[in-house]
């Protein structure tokens, strides 16, 4: 199996002892990487039964759920990070995930595919066709994906909602784990941010 | 390894005191229970399994009488509950009428059964009738006790008032109380049955015993049990035996027919006196407070469920996950209704199975 660089980087953010919750956890492979780590306190969610199966079997405590549903069901500040790696662009209602992940946990992460990848860019005006690409490879028509952004974009997202962004890291590939500091909306395959709720200090 | 399918056995515990819910004490109590597989040497791979409220002791195998368990597809070498990894109870409940003290017992007190003299017992009460049972049998944990149904509130039960010894629940099909939805089709089974005139205010063991109001009671029931698409599915508007509507009140649909045939079936093997008592203790069953729990807890729900829906099961899940509870809950999909924690044997198993490998760490 190819390697998950990506969740390699979120597990490399979190320290040990923390609570972590983990929306859209899939097969769990991320929460036993940071069970490896010494992170005990983790939680997943996850929408495909299925892979609550393969979950369960790995002894991870998930739940089954939407999580465009909202995260109603937790209290503030019951997390300290809520990890939402790779699913962003699938849900339904990422304002109100976000904004969820803030007031469930002390900090969020987020990864999603960085639709400003120069490969794209390129793709769609060579072409003009919605690009299919390694880390986005499936046809228009048959993709989860209803909210893709670009690294850009997230960041306006976070500055009109009063959300700090302590931290991004771009991907350059998601088959190197090798990672990009300048011109990241250009060549960031994968964009990762660690958000945290601004306070409002105009009070 | 060549492995026979043992033939088990209802075999029966005996202590002399309970003291219940309601203040009384019930004196020489009978517990009737059946054992699948084998306890280790470390005694740390039981496994007690809830019945729901027609189950009896008899849950795996086929016994002497050639009759399946009532969840026979769950229990045996290499299913959910592994006869070469587990050593699996199930106990008849108290109340019951299938080896364990119930309405139709005589009381050791007027050596006539107790009828409606048997004092009104609680899923607690259940409870603590079956732990007596294991410190009977000599087991001091039980690695998960599984349930489905009242048998789910017996297992919640068990995980909130012994967070000692139980180190993991599976609790299938219920929720922490009853609905109002779920005790009102309880009371109009209870009903049915004190409305047969051979109820006798709960006296009938020398004489013919209510069948009728058992039988509407357990005709109720059934349908609760099913789904709107399950009944769909399985009979649709078909008739029975005929090629038209006969224009009288007969059985003219397989609905009816099947409705029928399940009611006078279940007479045959069940006590009416039993049906108001343990559908009573599901009603009064309300477990508010859940902090005590320490073990692993595993709901799951079904989609066509509708006498413990999943909302229902979510807010449960979400009271333990309040108190930091490590709860674990899955929907399973399902057009089989309540009924679907005894049918959905491929999904179930692999869930069940799959928790349970890690129940003891």
């Amino acid at each position: 199996m190819m390697r998950r660089f990506d969740q390699d980087i979120i597990v490399s953010l979190i320290s040990e002892g923390s609570r972590v919750l983990d929306l859209g956890c899939g097969n769990g492979d991320l929460l036993i990487k940071l069970k490896e780590h010494g992170v005990s306190d983790i939680r997943g969610v996850e929408i495909d039964d299925r892979c609550i199966a393969v979950c369960v079997r790995k002894g991870l405590t998930v739940f089954h759920g939407d999580i465009d549903e909202g995260l109603e069901d937790y209290d503030d500040a019951s997390f300290d990070y809520i990890v939402l790696n790779q699913t962003l662009q699938v849900v339904h209602k990422p304002t109100l995930v976000i904004k969820e992940m803030l007031r469930v946990g002390n900090k969020a992460i987020v990864s999603f595919p960085n639709f400003g990848y120069f490969r794209i860019r390129w793709y769609i005006l060579t072409k003009g066709q919605m690009p299919k690409v390694e880390f986005l490879p499936r046809d228009w028509y048959d993709t989860p994906n209803i909210h893709l952004s670009t690294i850009s974009d997230f960041e306006v997202f976070c500055r009109t909602r009063n959300i700090a962004i302590e931290q991004l890291i771009g991907l350059r590939s998601c088959v190197t784990g090798k990672t990009v500091k300048r011109f990241q909306n250009l060549l960031a395959q994968v964009g990762i941010f660690v958000i945290t709720s601004e306070r409002d200090i105009s009070n | 390894m060549y492995v026979v399918d043992a033939i088990p056995r209802t075999q029966h515990y005996t202590f002399d005191a309970l003291k219940l819910d309601c203040g009384r004490t019930l004196s020489s109590v009978q517990v009737a229970y059946e054992t699948y597989g084998q306890l280790n040497a470390a005694k740390d791979n039981a496994i007690m399994l809830l019945h729901a409220l027609s189950g009896s002791a008899h849950a795996g195998f086929v016994n002497d009488k050639g009759e399946q368990g009532w969840w026979y597809d769950f229990i045996g070498p290499g299913k959910a509950l592994d006869t070469e990894r587990y050593f699996i109870i199930c106990s008849n409940v108290l109340g019951g009428c299938s080896g364990s003290t119930g309405p139709g017992s005589i009381d050791p007190a007027t050596g006539r059964p107790y009828g409606l003299s048997f004092p009104v017992i609680t899923v607690g009460d259940m409870v603590r009738a079956q732990k007596c049972l294991i410190d009977g049998l000599g087991i001091e944990t039980l690695l998960a006790v599984v349930g489905g149904s009242i048998g789910g509130m017996q297992a919640l039960q068990w995980a909130v008032d012994y967070p000692d010894i139980v180190r993991s629940a599976v609790i299938l099909a219920a929720a922490n109380r009853l609905s109002a939805q779920g005790i009102a089709f309880n009371e109009v089974g209870r009903q049915a049955i004190m409305a047969d005139p051979c109820w006798q205010n709960g006296d009938y063991y020398d004489g013919t015993p209510p069948r009728t109001g058992l039988a509407l009671a357990r005709m109720i029931g059934h349908i609760t049990y099913l789904s709107e698409e399950s009944m769909h599915e399985k009979f649709g508007r078909a008739l029975k035996g005929v090629d038209g509507y006969r224009y009288g009140f007969f059985e003219d649909f397989e609905v009816e027919s099947y409705l029928h045939y399940k009611g006078n079936r279940f007479v045959e093997r069940f006590d009416a006196n039993s049906y108001l008592y343990i559908t009573k203790a599901m009603d009064y069953f309300d477990l508010p407070d859940l902090a005590s729990i320490k073990s692993k807890m595993f709901i799951i729900s079904f989609s066509s469920d509708w006498l413990f829906p999943s909302a229902r099961l979510k807010a449960l899940v979400r009271s333990l996950r309040r108190k930091r509870i490590d709860v674990t809950y899955c929907e399973v999909q399902s057009s089989r209704g309540h009924d679907a924690f005894l049918l959905e044997v491929a999904p179930l198993t692999d869930l069940i199975s799959g928790f349970l490998e890690n129940a003891g760490r």
